[in-house]
């Protein structure tokens, strides 16, 4: 229904402020609205709109999905309160006819005149119909408004069984599809030789053929319109047709493209391109200074009339700049990518469809059973140029917006489908921050991953809401529906939080928790699941985003499990076990002698591990720090056996004393637990090296085992002891010392930065897409082109590397936590008593049994 | 003119009984406190500075280090998962969340 005109607002105010009149309100006159409040315009201006439709803005290129249940009120873009609130003038139902440039004033149908300082012209396109006998006869529409639509829905309800589309562009099909959603028997004539000329190459109009005809539809390509045949009611009843023959049908729909309309600028001495379109300069500027054109409407400096709105939307957000006296902003061309909306057909096109550019090739997948079709063009440099994507326009997301680079994977990976050996699906997390996502509205990765859900995304960045082709890979992009997220606090997987924390350089839970938790837990204590797994994705970047190193400093100190709080394992009486590192198992007599004589002193109970060290039970939370002060003094480190973080690198005798040794690899595994202590991961990490094949040290069952050959060392990763025993995987052979440490930093941050919670390598390696040859691709490949950030990141852990006991002896303040009792800091805690036992001690139970969490198995 | 440190009590056979200064305790984390008749109690801080107090003990394993869990909150009530096995208590009423027959006694308790 017509707005009514505006009139609450005094038409013109006593001292009059400049004006700028806007001719025509369609998506591009919109935006141009929302630029020029952006631009503080509407505070200085007196503004004034010109609207030839019956209704303000709408949303155009979602015009198809009004066949799907929209209705013209939810398909709209103007929010009245918009408009009221910066004293916007809106006149529907109100072309401008005639504009006076000496005067500077426009004068409208209704005989209004308006005063301009400054005239926009938005005014569009208009559908051309073919000079073709009978074009306006009864049943004969364009498709362009919603009052088209709407007479095309009334007419083909009443008296269409048939109905025909001229033009089997994009807007040809996507009327095709709406015909036959109105239930006509629906025919495409097209006269080129392929469906969508303009975005398609010849195989992918052949694909594209066949998904439109597999759909029911009858296309007659390479094949004019030579009249419409009337019936004796002045109603269409027949197409003549190039080839000679006639189609019956009760409708026709003309969709042979559009053309600027640029009539008003030429009836005033405007100048205008040769094959139409008021021209500008890069500031969206007529030959006229004080006249912009913008949109359809427009030739753009580039020589080319867009017919897309995306390209509309940036010539608007120029004009409003260059009106506020902003000379930076300039439009000079852009990009013609597009996806077709059409139910059920998958059409992408975009960059360099059709490979014009000097030197370039093409790569192209193609099977007509299944009607796809995919080609990339490549640069010579191997950059992506453009492609055309028909019947799996799956990869058009990431594809777009790599467009202009070279990509991660060989272009031949990227064509294939999923199912014929592709070995990975790109995913939108390989895409920098900076790439568009969106190209509507120009909104990059890094935007729409601020913000949480969709809803919030439209709202906050527009991202999504034109032609909607982004919005599966925004969905991607955000944190999954419920069952996916961390916990009932976090939506986002840990993944996703890493990111967020690495990128945006959080430092705090509770910053994290307040700007990108679930609503209803911003604010909150966060929950025993989320609080140790963000505590320890803070950890393992706090060099690097510049948080607190010290697991027991801060806010940190209250996201540890009791563990990670006190230093130790706790065990089921309450008392804590003590485990220092003993590097690659080698342990030198005096120290052997120390952790005796410590034992001994405290009464602990002592036991070899399964991880070549030694394990000292029964320490009581105050007995602590005293037993550290000892190992610590004789040189001994934390072991980690609490954290989430690298536990041991077991290791072989080796080269130096056994007799089929090849490489030392005790030497090796002291290198490399020396590098990675202390490192925080999803999981725990264990490692071992093994000087032959023999492998006594069981490196084949680690995250990460090393087994020496005659010219170097074999990467395996993956390997698992526990419940689920899984057999490492070679990644990598014959490594020289450098490469192999390079190999694992990689991996190990690798897997950090992607990992789940409590997810071991094993279970990593198992679960991610691509598996095992997409890890190798990344960390030996460098397939993503992130291999030197992983490498820095582990550089950062290495260099800031600080014990945590020596830390905590060291401050008075880390130490007042040890006590059993806040009130009594002397006394130990009564509970905790033991028994002997084989000359050792136990716990002293109480009778009790013990049953686990019913929810969550107490996985630590 | 200085103004003393805000300290927390516990009631305690109609009596305040004083544990420590508030500064002891780091919001998000518990801290166990000897009462005056052998009992123990957990004392946590939430965010806000809201201080609770529950029975130390856990009624799982007879151990007593409630004290050492985490503090979470779920629809806006706080609640400790004991660091044995797990079970979380609410620290308003000491039911239990993943057990409706098991509950720890709540002490009273404020800051002043
Ligand atoms: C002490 C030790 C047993 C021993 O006396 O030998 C041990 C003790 C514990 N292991 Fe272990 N594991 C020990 C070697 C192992 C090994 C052998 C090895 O590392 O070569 C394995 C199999 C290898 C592997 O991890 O792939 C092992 C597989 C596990 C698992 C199963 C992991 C899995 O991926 O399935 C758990 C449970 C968990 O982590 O969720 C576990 C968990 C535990 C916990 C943390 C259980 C708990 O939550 O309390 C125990 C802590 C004891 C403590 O307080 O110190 N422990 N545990 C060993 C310490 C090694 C060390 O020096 O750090
Ligand atoms: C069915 C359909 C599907 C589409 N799908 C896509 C897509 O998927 N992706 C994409 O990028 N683009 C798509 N488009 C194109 C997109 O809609 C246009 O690029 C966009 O609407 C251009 O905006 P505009 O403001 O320049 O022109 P319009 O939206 O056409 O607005 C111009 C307005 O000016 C009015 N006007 C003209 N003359 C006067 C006058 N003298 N006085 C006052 N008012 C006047 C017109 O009535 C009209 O309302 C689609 C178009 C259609 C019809
Ligand atoms: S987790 Fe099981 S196998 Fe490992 S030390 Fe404890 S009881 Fe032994
Ligand atoms: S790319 Fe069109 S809405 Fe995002």
């Amino acid at each position: 229904m017509p707005t009514p005109p505006n009139t609450a607002l005094p038409p013109q105010p006593p001292h009059r402020r400049p004006a700028i009149v806007l001719v025509g309100h369609g998506m591009v006159g919109q935006r141009f609205l929302e630029a020029a409040v952006e631009r503080g315009l509407a505070a200085s201006h007196r503004i004034v709109v010109l609207c030839e439709e019956p209704r303000p803005a709408y949303d155009r290129v979602q015009l198809t999905s009004y066949f799907s249940g929209r209705t013209p009120d939810e398909l709209s873009l103007t929010d009245r309160g918009f408009l009221d609130a910066h004293g916007i003038e809106l006149y529907v139902d109100e072309p401008a006819e005639s504009f006076d440039r000496a005067a500077r004033t426009v004068t409208a149908r209704s005989g209004r005149v308006f005063p301009y300082d400054t005239l926009v012209l938005a005014t569009g396109s208009y559908p051309f119909v073919p000079p073709v006998p009978g074009k306006d006869a009864t049943g004969c529409f364009v498709y362009r408004t919603i009052e088209d639509l709407l007479a095309i829905e009334e007419y083909a309800k009443k008296r269409a069984t048939t109905g025909a589309v001229v033009g089997g562009g994009l807007l040809g099909l996507e009327a095709a599809g709406a015909l036959r959603g109105l239930g006509l028997a629906t025919h495409v004539v097209e006269f080129a030789p392929r469906l969508m000329p303009v975005q398609v190459d010849e195989g992918g109009g052949a694909a594209l053929l066949r998904t439109i005809t597999g759909m029911g539809l009858t296309v007659h390509t390479g094949t004019g319109t030579q009249e419409i045949v009337t019936g004796e009611d002045g109603a269409v009843s027949a197409m003549k047709l190039s080839d000679g023959g006639e189609l019956a049908t009760d409708l026709v729909v003309f969709s042979a493209g559009v053309r600027p309309r640029d009539q008003l600028a030429r009836d005033h001495g405007l100048t205008v391109g040769e094959r139409g379109g008021i021209t500008v300069d890069e500031q969206c500027r007529t030959s006229d200074p004080d006249v912009y054109a913008i949109g359809e409407c427009a030739q753009a400096v580039d020589g080319r009339v867009y017919g897309l709105v995306a390209p509309g939307y940036e010539m608007a957000q120029t004009a409003a700049a260059a009106i506020a006296a902003d000379r930076e902003a300039r439009f000079t061309g852009a990009d013609l990518s597009t996806k077709l909306k059409l139910l059920g057909v998958d059409v992408a096109s975009f960059g360099d469809a059709h490979g014009t550019a000097e030197g370039c090739l093409d790569v192209v997948y193609s099977d007509s059973r299944s009607g796809t079709y995919k080609k990339l063009v490549m640069g010579a440099g191997g950059e992506l140029l453009g492609g055309v994507l028909v019947g799996d326009a799956e990869a058009y997301g990431v594809l777009r917006p790599l467009t202009g680079t070279v990509p991660p994977l060989p272009p031949e990976q990227l064509v294939l489908p999923a199912d014929a050996g592709a070995p990975v699906a790109l995913g939108p997390e390989s895409l920098p921050g900076s790439a568009v996502i969106c190209s509507c509205h120009n909104v990059t990765k890094d935007a729409i991953q601020a913000c949480a859900t969709l809803p919030e995304v439209k709202k906050c960045t527009k991202a999504g809401t034109g032609c909607g082709s982004c919005v599966k890979v925004i969905g991607q992009l955000l944190p999954h529906s419920g069952d996916k997220g961390l916990c009932d606090c976090f939506a986002q997987t840990r993944q996703e939080l890493y990111e967020i924390v690495r990128v945006l350089r959080i430092t705090s839970f509770r910053a994290l928790l307040d700007g990108h938790g679930r609503e209803a837990a911003r604010g909150g204590e966060g929950c025993e699941v989320c609080k140790p797994a963000v505590g320890s994705i803070i950890a393992s970047l706090a060099p690097t985003i510049g948080a607190e190193g010290h697991v027991l400093d801060g806010e940190q100190a209250a996201l540890q499990d009791t563990n990670d709080h006190f230093l130790a394992n706790l065990q089921r009486n309450g008392s804590y076990s003590v485990v220092p590192r003993i590097p690659g198992g080698e342990i030198t007599p005096e120290k052997l002698i120390v952790i005796g004589e410590v034992a001994r002193d405290f009464g602990l109970y002592t036991k070899i591990t399964g991880g070549q060290r030694i394990d000292l039970f029964g320490a009581r939370v105050e007995q602590l720090p005293m037993i550290w002060t000892r190992l610590v003094d004789a040189g001994f480190e934390s072991g980690h056996a609490y954290g989430k973080a690298l536990r041991t690198v077991k290791s072989c005798v080796g080269q130096t004393w056994c007799r089929y040794g090849v490489q030392d690899s005790v030497r090796m595994a002291i290198d490399l637990e020396l590098r990675y202590r202390g490192l925080r991961a999803p999981h725990k990490l264990k490692s071992a090296v093994s000087g032959c094949a023999r492998e006594c040290a069981e490196a084949q069952s680690k995250d990460f085992g090393v087994i020496a050959t005659a010219s170097g060392w074999n990467l395996y990763v993956g390997g698992n002891g526990g419940a689920t025993p899984r057999h490492a995987d070679l990644l990598s052979q014959d490594l020289d010392d450098a490469a192999l440490v390079r190999l694992i930093d990689r991996f190990l941050m690798f897997y950090i930065r992607t990992a789940d919670r409590l997810e071991r390598t094993a279970a990593w390696l198992d679960r991610i897409d691509g598996g095992l040859d997409h890890v190798r691709d990344v960390v030996v490949h460098d397939s993503l082109g992130i291999c030197a950030e992983l490498e820095a990141l582990m550089a950062d852990h290495v260099t800031h590397y600080r014990d945590e006991w020596a830390a905590t002896l060291d401050d008075p303040e880390r130490l007042a936590r040890f006590v059993s009792f806040v009130n009594a800091p002397g006394v130990p805690d009564p509970t905790v008593g033991f028994v002997p036992e084989r000359d050792q001690i136990k716990p002293d139970l109480p009778l009790l049994s013990i049953g686990p969490r019913p929810l969550e198995g107490a996985s630590r | 003119m200085s103004t003393a440190p805000a300290r927390v009590q516990l009631r305690c056979a109609d009596d305040w009984f004083e544990v420590c200064e508030r500064a002891r305790l780091t919001p998000g984390r518990g801290i166990a406190a000897l009462l005056p008749d052998g009992r123990q109690a957990a004392l946590f801080l939430d965010r806000e500075g809201r201080a609770y107090a529950i029975d130390n003990r856990d009624p799982f394993t007879g151990a007593a280090v409630l004290s050492r869990g985490l503090l979470g909150s779920r629809d806006g009530r706080p609640f400790v998962a004991s660091p044995l096995l797990k079970q979380r208590f609410d620290l308003e009423t000491g039911r239990c969340l993943d057990d409706d027959e098991v509950s720890v006694t709540v002490h009273p308790v404020r800051i002043a």
